[in-house]
């Protein structure tokens, strides 16, 4: 059943405006190991979605409705998809 | 008699803290809800525990929220029932958006257990009616998440319409930096919803009922909750159309 040959890859990022500790915290272990040239960084989420549907728009589709659904938080997140 | 529901989620591990306060401190009716239920069975207020609802997997709350029982929950709020979300609870609430905002990880990314002073800003709240606006409240805290975040403007109206409920604060009452365990915007520990019944709060009052543990700021929530029940007479439990034979005990 399905055809199970499409993949979907949700990045979900905190928006720009939002705080993250867990970014900031890494920042600045890597300019503390020397890596001063690591101005800042984001941490975010990265899900692999397996879809038994058959084109890429019908991916990007599904991919889009449980991340805005489910994989993100729109408060504080926003998600780009690539199929 | 007032009847709790407490939500059981797999990983709510505050349901029998709850448990424990309401039935046997407080001498109230108190019943436990698998959250796979679609109806809470008639109780006249809710509690969505503390605890690590499906792990916290994904983000706090955002698996829970699809919980079968959270439709009723979300039924019985819009009826105008009392609902108190507690740390996880509050996440939940936020997840479901039954209340605005989302949690950040705490900002130090500190796992903080320890008593906070609680300074209640609004006594117009189910859960708040007995406080007195400015009584500093002792809780515990035990969270990872619970840097309280809304964009500006949904910020700015849950300040104008007086929903901030309570605000982490010195002993003295002061709504400092050094007072603020996690950095949540404008120091909130707790917010309500526009009708003013469902509340949220990271620290636990559950946990602050008995003299034995520390404290017993934490009762007033729940006394002010039967109180404000008592008074409305079964008149909510008829809005929600939770429990039949309501409106012949309002007529006795």
């Amino acid at each position: 059943m399905g055809h199970h040959n499409m993949k979907a890859r949700v990045f979900v990022t905190l928006k720009p405006s939002v705080f993250d500790p867990q970014g900031n915290t890494i920042a600045q272990a890597l300019q503390s190991l020397g890596y001063g040239t690591v101005a800042d960084v984001r941490q975010g989420k990265y899900f692999e979605l397996d879809l038994d549907v058959s084109t890429a728009g019908e991916a990007q589709r599904l991919a889009s409705e449980v991340a805005e659904k489910v994989l993100a938080n729109p408060v504080i997140e926003s998600f780009r998809i690539e199929t | 008699m007032t009847t709790f529901a407490i939500v059981v989620f797999p990983g709510s591990n505050c349901d029998h803290d709850a448990y424990h306060a309401i039935k046997h401190v407080l001498g109230e009716d108190a019943r436990f809800v698998w959250h796979k239920e679609t109806s809470l069975s008639g109780a006249d207020a809710v509690i969505l525990p503390g605890g690590f609802s499906h792990g916290d997997y994904l983000r706090t709350g955002a698996i829970a929220r699809f919980s079968p029982v959270m439709a009723a929950v979300t039924r019985f709020a819009a009826g105008g029932g009392p609902v108190l979300g507690i740390c996880n609870g509050f996440q939940i609430l936020l997840e479901c958006g039954l209340l605005p905002g989302a949690m950040l990880r705490n900002r130090d990314l500190k796992f903080h257990c320890e008593f906070v002073g609680l300074r209640v800003e609004r006594t117009d709240t189910p859960f708040t009616a007995l406080a007195t606006a400015g009584q500093v409240l002792r809780m515990p805290i035990a969270h990872g998440e619970g840097n309280y975040y809304a964009p500006p403007e949904t910020m700015a109206a849950l300040e104008d319409e007086g929903r901030v409920v309570f605000r982490y604060a010195t002993a003295a009452g002061e709504p400092t930096e050094l007072a603020n365990p996690n950095g949540a915007l404008h120091n909130v520990a707790g917010i309500c919803n526009p009708a003013r019944n469902v509340v949220g709060l990271m620290p636990h009052p559950e946990r602050a009922c008995e003299a034995a543990v520390g404290s017993t700021d934490g009762l007033v929530l729940f006394t002010s909750v039967v109180q404000e029940l008592s008074e409305r007479g079964e008149l909510q439990a008829i809005q929600a159309g939770a429990a039949p034979g309501a409106r012949e005990r309002v007529a006795l």
